[in-house]
């Protein structure tokens, strides 16, 4: 049995744990909302952009308009862009994105390699024996479009050098605050018809117009498709953002919750404890003063 | 009748209202667009992009992207574009600085720095030269004092 004064202590530095926790839970909370913006925010260019996109290439006689929508024959190289944080205390965040690459490459017949984005993804890209070729940490809290655009830069660079012939993301995606799932998206070669929607609306607004081009519609292309593609990662990396702040509120609201009862437990622990010692002491002193009776009387 | 203009960076909407007509920095040739005009796409140079409705213009920079018009619409796909009002000269006039110096230093001229350090220092003069144009705002440029 501990101290009475270790008791006490204990109990003081688990209820300082449980403030901690929470302020960071209250942190996290205000954290998912500012992504969660910085995502919609982005949505207006991106659904132009696919618009744009769409309309080119999806013109008759057009199918290999463009090396990054040309699909390779033989896929020999797979480039993996895996986003995860920077910082651990998010519940099961992290590893749940390793276990997704794992799933999904770790057979991989091809030989794969990695893009890590977030510091604890390559830490554990690495003990796995994984080519990592290339690793961006320490993001801003809040990055900048231009904070992120070398990596799709990156993608769209090994890409066309041949030394990757498919490149996916894989990412968290927000569900809900009580949700995040991992997920995979193929970056490249860009499919446009694999939208239906989205490419059906278009149609039926636009499809009929003809376009002057300026200069041409290949060189369009070269502008629109690297930026949406740096667009993706920019907003799967604010997606991961959102998730990993919503992972670590609901491990620091739980770590608040846990904090709590063994307060609760402890100070129990503590009460019987200290009732028991003055117990003790007044049986030992009736005990004492019957003894000391007895003794006069005697 | 107005034409419809949306200006989106990445990161943002920029603008978006009905306007007279609509100036951009085409890489071909500065063009101007009015209602009514043809389907166009058409890639964008570093430049200004100039909106007027009404007797009021409004200046926006950008450094670069795609245009696509249509007879009611104008939707710029842009890099980094910025009301001329909202440019933060002081850190304009730091990029600047900053690109003047390494440049200075004798970088290669063929090397991936020095085209980087020479496309910031375009597009911080480019900026600057903004806001000495066209700010409306009798704020002028804070002096630096050291």
């Amino acid at each position: 049995m501990a101290s009475a004064r270790e008791m006490r202590m204990r109990i003081r530095s688990v209820k300082n744990i449980s403030q901690v926790t929470r302020a960071l839970e209250a942190v996290s909370a205000s954290k998912v909302r500012k992504a969660m913006a910085a995502v919609s925010a982005t949505r207006a260019y991106a659904s132009k952009a696919w618009q744009v996109l769409t309309h080119i290439a999806r013109q008759p006689g057009r199918e290999n308009l463009h090396p990054l929508l040309t699909h390779r024959s033989q896929v020999r190289n797979v480039l993996v862009l895996v986003v995860s944080g920077d910082r651990g205390l998010a519940g099961a965040y992290n590893t749940n994105v390793i276990r997704y690459v794992t799933q999904r490459f770790g057979h991989s017949e091809t030989p794969v390699r990695y893009i890590a984005v977030g510091r604890k993804g390559r830490d554990m890209l690495m003990r796995r024996r994984r080519q990592v070729i290339a690793e961006f940490s320490n993001l801003p809290a809040a990055p900048s479009f231009a904070d992120v655009s070398a990596i799709g830069r990156m993608a769209v660079d090994e890409f066309l050098k041949g030394e990757a012939d498919e490149v996916y993301l894989i990412y968290t995606d927000f569900v809900n605050m009580a949700r995040q799932e991992a997920v995979v998206k193929k970056l490249l070669p860009l499919e446009v018809g694999d939208e239906a929607g989205r490419v059906q609306d278009f149609a039926h607004q636009h499809l009929t117009a003809a376009y002057i081009y300026e200069p041409t519609e290949r060189e369009i292309l070269d502008e629109i498709i690297p930026r949406f593609t740096a667009l993706q990662v920019y907003q799967a990396i604010l997606e991961s953002l959102a998730s990993e702040h919503a992972a670590r509120m609901v491990a620091m609201r739980n770590a608040t919750d846990n904090a709590i009862e063994l307060v609760g437990d402890l100070q129990l622990q503590y009460n019987k404890a200290r009732q028991q010692t003055i117990t003790n002491d007044l049986l030992d002193i009736a005990g004492g003063a019957e003894a000391l009776a007895k003794a006069i009387q005697g | 009748m107005p034409i419809r203009c949306e200006i989106v960076s990445q990161d943002r909407m920029v603008f978006e209202g009905d306007v007279d007509i609509v100036v951009l920095p085409g890489t071909d040739g500065e063009m101007g667009i009015l209602p009514h005009h043809a389907p166009l796409l058409t890639t964008l140079k570093i430049g200004i992009i100039k909106v007027r409705s009404g007797g009021k213009e409004e200046v926006f920079t950008v450094a670069g992207g795609v245009a696509e018009v249509q007879p009611d619409i104008v939707t710029v796909l842009a890099d980094a574009a910025e009301n001329v009002e909202e440019i933060d000269v002081a850190r304009a006039e730091a990029a600047r600085k900053r690109a003047e110096e390494i440049l200075a230093k004798g970088v290669p001229t063929d090397s991936d720095a020095y085209l980087k350090m020479e496309a910031a220092l375009r597009k911080s003069n480019l900026r600057l030269d903004a806001v000495k144009r066209y700010r409306h705002t009798s704020t002028k440029p804070p002096r630096i004092t050291d």
